[in-house]
């Protein structure tokens, strides 16, 4: 299959980027979205010219790292997987194909279609855990958890904070991603004791970081890899709003 | 080099308790004076990190990735062992320890394989309690499923992502940590060289990945948590960026290399389907619960998986090991898939590849129940290779996955070199000559948050060294060799991606030192990875400079360590003339074809001292003492 490619390119945070045209030409539809872009690379450099920089680790869709914006979509076309997962034989061969970096103030390009989200980690490290000693634990069936419980737990728990409800969304929003985390321990008897402090703070910190609020167009639930669902925003807002209402601590 | 294993005397099961009584305490007061630099952020750096925080030490942690949360640990899919016995089937911390010390061949320290069964159960119980959502019955209470080489259900897990679980708690317990101060988080920050001042591990050099600045960090120890090296093979089921880099540039300070011919190749991955490929995925072993292993009894089979009948069909593990079935350890499953498609059995367009077949349990228990067991797998099965394995059999192969082998340490998880740790896959300690499935999780975590808090302090109240600042000569030589390393690798201007030559060095080595190896092998193995290697040196291409953001110059690097790593995983395979669990020389197996250990010669560790360039490692030994167990052949029939 043959593609013409149009890439972002940006040396570094502070430098202009533009979009630059390329074609491959030869590859097969087996062949996965960041193999393809492998291929290009690997030509590239022997052509004396500079590959194109972008984030990729596990590629099998868990690790979070990919973050590409494929003809306008975070992560691409198909639905449920990450840039990595997708595969060629999902193009038409002779087709264009945009690729860009997430594009949100919170995540500042590192270099071509990397990006910078350290704010996602500042926002766990505001309140994105229940605070537990190492050895202090009780045993692991003390607590029964309702299986119903622990899998709208899990449902939530499955983010991998790779940021495409960001990248999606017209407001730079992250509050799928919170929201995620809190519907996580809303779920958990773990989460209790400090329901009301964890969702205030971690809120705090997303506005703080520059990322913008929900007006519900749902684009995030469209592209999340791990299809996380937007009542995880509302359970957001519910428990933002009950804490806000009635935190005692200052 | 003298390998002192430092396991206390005494009864099995009270060497740890006792050891955790002897060490040395530090006063709590006296911890925040003690800075701890922690290599790497997956189960057992992460957890490593959270844990010495938090009881006060003042910790850097590092990282290449954007964030501690995507380390390697987070692909882990199937499951993490525990003794727990909440099924009632009849488990105990003996009975994991003892499976464990069979899985790997009876070449691991029982003292420290009996420490992790030990401490396995206070794992589930943090992990819990920190908010990850394992798997549980209507009741409530958790659920339980079996893996390879037990007859024992422990595993617990999460849905097909217990590795990402488990490694979220983790990252959680270090994010607080972050938020708290207690732990500096350098991300984007890779580890090229181990400082030493007077013989003791003080420090280490990094690149800043964006800005390409060189920078030196000091610290009264190290730890390396920096996962395995598999991707010696290129293709693996390893992250693309896992490497050898931070434990070879170690071994090349002085810490001895142990058992790196210790490679495990999982049985059920997905097949290579062509040379684009970059890497393997692998399909949970997990999946061996209800699916089975089969291929066509005559070779060349043109019919569809279903419409080949019963009869005409070798479930081939069921047959050869009737008790442990499609449950059997990952070196026999594997070697077995091989000999399977040796013989010419082999399904799918490459002929390497046997069917996982689901057939009979959706069948017996509905579509529903397998899609809540694996959907997440099959659905990843579906993307790979376009096919639906509700309707047909998946095609699995094995690809290299795990590394046991790796730097030595003692019951106290040092080093040889003193103050240098390491921890979790890095480290060579627990799992001999073959890992079980879901012990991966298990011993990162143990390290982590069990271990390495009580073995650390020891270290430090032992003898109070003041912090060496990073203006002392030893820093900026290893600074000034970074960065000439580098330079070098910018200065050949070949013609060649670094690539390219990695994946044919990964061809050869998975040729000859993967699932079976024999000494002419080998020997010509040796021959050909110092022609790979200078052809690298000679040929490669690395654009740009080292003062920015440089993907091509990071994979160069690692390259460069993987291509001298190679012939020591080599030369370790040929010295250990005999079969041990992933460790397969053709030359040593039964007449039905398993692998056949040499005890009276080979009952031991092999540890490599560096020598210099161009000279030959030395091979030292730590003979294994089996006090409790009785060596026996490993039959799973």
């Amino acid at each position: 299959m043959d593609f013409k490619l149009h890439v972002w390119r940006q040396k570094d945070r502070n430098s202009e980027g533009r979009m630059l045209s390329t074609k491959v030409e030869g590859i097969s539809p087996d062949t996965s979205f960041l193999e393809m872009l492998d291929i290009l690379n690997q030509r590239l450099i022997e052509e004396g010219d500079e590959p194109i920089a972008f984030d990729n680790d596990c590629r099998e869709g868990i690790c979070g790292m990919c973050s590409l914006v494929i003809n306008g979509v975070p992560h691409g076309p198909e639905r449920g997987v990450t840039a990595c997962q997708l595969h060629m034989r999902s193009f038409q061969s002779g087709q264009d194909i945009y690729i860009e970096p997430w594009r949100a103030k919170a995540f500042p390009v590192v270099r071509d279609l990397s990006v910078d989200r350290g704010s996602f980690d500042r926002i766990m490290a505001a309140g994105g855990f229940a605070s537990v000693r190492t050895g202090g634990a009780p045993d692991a069936n003390a607590v029964p958890i309702a299986k119903e419980q622990a899998d709208l737990a899990f449902d939530a728990a499955a983010c991998i904070g790779c940021g495409a409800c960001v990248a999606s969304c017209k407001n730079a929003s992250a509050m799928l991603f919170v929201g995620a985390k809190v519907s996580q321990f809303l779920h958990l008897p773990q989460g209790e004791p400090e329901r009301k402090r964890r969702v205030l703070k971690m809120v705090d910190q997303m506005d703080e970081e520059g990322f913008g609020n929900c007006t519900n167009t749902y684009d995030c639930e469209g592209v999340c890899p791990k299809e996380i669902k937007v009542r995880v925003i509302a359970e957001m807002n519910r428990e933002y709003l009950r804490a806000s209402l009635s935190h005692d601590e200052t | 080099m003298k390998l002192d294993s430092k396991v206390p005397s005494g009864p099995l099961e009270t060497k740890w308790e006792r050891h955790k009584f002897d060490v040395k305490l530090v006063n709590p007061a006296n911890k925040r004076k003690f800075k701890v630099i922690v290599v790497g952020s997956g189960l057992a750096g992460g957890s490593a990190a959270a844990t010495l925080a938090e009881l006060g030490y003042e910790v850097d942690c590092f990282c290449f990735q954007d964030s501690p949360r995507r380390a390697h640990s987070i692909a882990a899919q199937g499951g993490i062992n525990a003794a727990k016995n909440y099924q009632n089937d009849g488990d105990s911390v003996y009975r994991l320890f003892y499976d464990t010390i069979k899985g790997g061949d009876f070449r691991s320290r029982e003292a420290n394989v009996y420490r992790l069964a030990q401490v396995s159960e206070n794992i589930i119980d943090q992990c819990v309690a920190q908010g990850v959502p394992f798997a549980r019955e209507y009741g409530g209470h958790l659920a339980n499923r079996s893996f390879g080489g037990a007859q024992v259900s422990r595993t617990f897990y999460a849905r097909g992502q217990t590795g990402q679980q488990l490694l979220l708690g983790a990252y959680s317990a270090l994010s607080q940590q972050i938020g708290r101060g207690q732990v500096k988080m350098h991300t984007r920050t890779e580890m090229l060289d181990v400082v030493l001042v007077d013989g003791k591990a003080r420090g280490i050099v990094v690149r800043d990945l964006v800005s390409g600045k060189i920078e030196s960090h000091s610290a009264h120890a190290v730890i390396l948590a920096t996962g395995g090296y598999s991707p010696v093979f290129f293709l693996s089921t390893n992250a693309v960026n896992c490497n050898v880099t931070a434990t070879y540039r170690a071994y090349k300070k002085g810490a001895a290399f142990a058992n790196p011919c210790y490679t495990q190749i999982h049985p059920t991955c997905i097949p290579v389907s062509g040379d684009h490929q970059s890497k393997l995925t692998l399909m949970s072993e997990s999946l061996r619960n209800d699916g089975r292993i089969w291929v066509p009894k005559a070779g060349d089979d043109k019919r569809a998986a279903k419409d080949i009948p019963e009869d005409q069909r070798d479930y081939y593990l069921e047959r050869k090991y009737p008790s442990f079935g499609n449950l059997a350890p990952r070196d026999i499953a594997s070697r077995s898939a091989k000999e399977a498609c040796d013989a010419g059995l082999g399904v799918g367009d490459s002929k390497r590849g046997v069917y996982l077949d689901f057939a009979d349990s959706i069948n017996r228990l509905g579509e529903q129940a397998i899609s809540q067991r694996y959907g997440n797998l099959f659905h990843m099965y579906q993307k790979i290779t376009g096919e639906n394995p509700y309707q047909s059999p998946m095609r699995i192969y094995p690809a290299p996955h795990y590394t046991m082998g790796g730097l030595w340490v003692d019951y106290n998880l040092m080093s040889t070199i003193p103050g240098l740790f390491v921890l979790g896959e890095a480290n060579f300690s627990d799992h001999g000559a073959n890992r079980l499935g879901a012990s991966a999780l298990m011993q990162g975590l143990a390290d982590g948050y069990f271990v390495i808090p009580y073995t650390i302090g020891q270290y430090f109240a032992s003898e109070f060294l003041p912090l060496v600042g990073t203006d002392h000569e030893e820093f900026k030589k290893a600074e000034g060799d970074v960065t000439d390393n580098l330079q070098r690798l910018l200065n050949v201007n070949g013609s060649r991606s670094s690539m390219s030559i990695h994946r044919e060095l990964g061809t050869l080595m998975f040729d000859k030192c993967g699932m079976a190896r024999n000494e002419e092998g080998l020997k010509d193995t040796l021959k050909k990875i110092p022609e790979i290697r200078d052809e690298f040196w000679n040929n490669v291409k690395v654009p740009g400079d080292s003062q920015c953001f440089n993907q091509a110059l990071e994979q160069a690097a690692r390259v460069a360590d993987f291509l001298e790593f190679a012939e020591l995983l080599c030369r370790d395979a040929l010295a250990r003339d005999e079969s041990c669990g992933g460790h397969f020389r053709e030359e040593h197996q039964t007449e039905d074809g398993e692998a056949k250990r040499n005890d009276e010669d080979f009952a031991h560790v092999a540890a490599w001292e560096y020598q210099g360039e161009d000279k030959e490692p030395v091979r030292h030994v730590e003979p294994l003492e089996f006090e409790n167990v009785k060596l026996s052949t490993r039959s799973y029939k």
